[in-house]
């Protein structure tokens, strides 16, 4: 697909993205295309370059070439200010939730209203306890980050990135280090907002259940290159033994008594 | 030998160098900024407490002690020559144009430049600053901006404090301790202080203030991940902005002589 027919049909499109950090090249020509309101899973080992893939995505880092396309304009050549933007046009949850550790919720949570200049203290705590009850964290207002468990800060978090309303969100591991219980309720959070919003999501994860519950298509990214893409079924039944691999959690080192030094 | 030598001083060197254009991209950003973009009023308003409000104890405790000590040293020697008098204008030149300046500018890069640095670098490695940009805020014009700006109101106004505080209590250690004459101590400290002493130590404190930022503010912003970094960024700070103090001071002062020569004319 040219560049031209991008600009039409996808909300975000990657080309060729190569990204070298100190000696080791992590990125080495990611090519991707995700399209309106869809849900595309980024999957792949830890330490794979997901999350530096998807700090590219909002101009948070630059590659060493490439190409990233959102809503038909090249982001690569824009100076920090005129990224502004773009980025108003997507939010990030990023993995430890970066919330203002010097604010309350209430206060990380109405930030972004803030900035864009909306002064009013009726309407912003009116947004603010809007947002708490999708993110069913009703009262919490004046709480530090501090003082919130993984799960809440990953809610205050996403709030505070999507109460400008972007028409694009980035997840980066939104389950990672939560319980089961937490996870799913996070899950279900992101489906919701997809389908009250109809956002364009694209979320970073190992977890392979938050992966299927979650999106349309998956992109397995593998040493530096999008290995496969398509539906969850597909993935699946794909007899590729690095996709069954990761699926099933297997690693490839053999434990062989010797490994640890026990001669057998 | 001298391919040797060259290369091993060739690398710190092009660091070094790299370090000074780095600060000074900074600061030109930041000045850019102020022009340009809205003041954050709320932010400046809360650098200005804590650069200027709280750092007030720690600057009239050093001024006091040093006015006094400097005065009890200078009588010590003049003393013995008869010129027990004099003493009230050597100190407050000297803490007018010296003194005054760099022991407040070393004391504000203790408390301030270590709390910028390290406040600056735990929200880098915590991706808060990456959270202020995907937010779609330039984070020179909200973390730099209102301490730089602050901190330019702040020097000026904390080093006129401790020369104030010092030469009073110089006075009194003088007067009261030393028994001096104090008519001839006042008549001679108000003879020889000129009015560009005094702008001499003000334009100093303006400029060490200056250093003391954007050195502190560029080693938060390029601190490195974990506890470490932020530690180390926050070191880094503290001795870098205490040596560009006293090394510029020299050459400062160099300068500023010319503009506004020292003694009696």
């Amino acid at each position: 697909m040219n560049a031209q027919n991008r600009q039409n049909g996808s909300m975000i499109a990657v080309n060729g993205l190569v990204k070298t950090i100190g000696a080791q090249e992590i990125l080495r020509g990611v090519d991707l295309d995700v399209g309106r309101g869809e849900t595309l899973a980024i999957i792949g080992r830890s330490g794979g370059g997901k999350s530096v893939l998807l700090k590219h995505l909002i101009g948070l880092m630059r590659p060493d070439a490439g190409e990233i396309w959102i809503e038909g304009q090249n982001i690569i050549d824009m100076s920090e200010r005129n990224l502004a933007s773009i980025r108003q046009k997507v939010g990030i949850l990023f993995q430890g939730s970066a919330l203002f550790d010097s604010m309350t919720v209430a206060e990380n949570i109405a930030f972004p209203l803030r900035e864009a200049g909306e002064r009013d203290a009726k309407v912003l705590r009116k947004r603010v306890s809007e947002m708490l009850e999708v993110m069913e964290l009703q009262g919490q207002e004046e709480k530090m980050p501090v003082n919130l468990s993984g799960g809440m800060k990953k809610r205050v978090g996403l709030a505070r990135s999507i109460i400008r309303q972007p028409s694009c969100i980035l997840y980066d591991e939104p389950t990672s280090g939560l319980d089961p219980v937490v996870s799913d309720s996070i899950n279900r959070l992101i489906r919701r907002l997809q389908q009250r919003l109809g956002v364009t999501s694209i979320v970073v994860t190992h977890d392979m259940k938050n992966a299927f519950h979650v999106a349309d298509r998956i992109a397995y990214l593998h040493e530096g290159k999008i290995y496969f893409q398509g539906a969850p079924e597909e993935l699946r039944q794909s007899p590729d033994h690095i996709l069954q691999d990761f699926l099933l959690g297997r690693s490839d080192e053999q434990l062989t008594p010797k490994a640890f030094g026990v001669e057998s | 030998m001298f391919v040797r030598f060259f290369n091993a001083l060739g690398g710190p060197l092009i660091r070094f160098v790299q370090y000074l254009g780095e600060v000074v991209f900074l600061a030109a950003d930041t000045f850019r900024s102020l022009f340009t973009h809205r003041l954050r009023w709320k932010l400046f308003l809360n650098q200005i407490v804590e650069i200027g409000l709280l750092s007030q104890l720690v600057v009239v405790i050093t001024g006091g002690f040093t006015g006094a000590v400097f005065t009890a040293q200078t009588y010590f020697q003049f003393h013995k020559i008869g010129m027990g008098s004099a003493v009230g204008a050597v100190v407050s030149v000297a803490i007018l144009r010296e003194l005054g300046p760099v022991l407040t500018a070393l004391m504000v890069t203790g408390r301030v430049g270590a709390a910028m640095s390290a406040e600056i670098g735990t929200m880098k490695v915590t991706e808060q600053i990456d959270a202020l940009r995907a937010l779609a805020v330039y984070p020179t014009d909200y973390l730099v901006v209102p301490r730089a700006l602050a901190m330019m109101v702040s020097m000026p106004l904390l080093v006129a404090e401790c020369i104030a505080v010092g030469i009073a209590v110089g006075y009194f250690v003088a007067i009261f301790l030393l028994e001096v004459n104090g008519t001839y101590y006042m008549a001679n400290m108000v003879r020889w202080t000129r009015s560009r002493d005094i702008i001499m130590g003000l334009s100093k404190a303006f400029c060490f203030g200056i250093l003391i930022v954007f050195i502190s503010c560029h080693k938060g912003l390029t601190a490195r991940e974990g506890a470490v970094g932020v530690g180390r960024a926050t070191t880094e700070a503290v001795v870098n902005a205490s040596l560009a103090v006293l090394i510029s001071n020299f050459f400062l002062t160099m300068l500023l002589n010319i503009i506004y020569p020292a003694g009696y004319q």
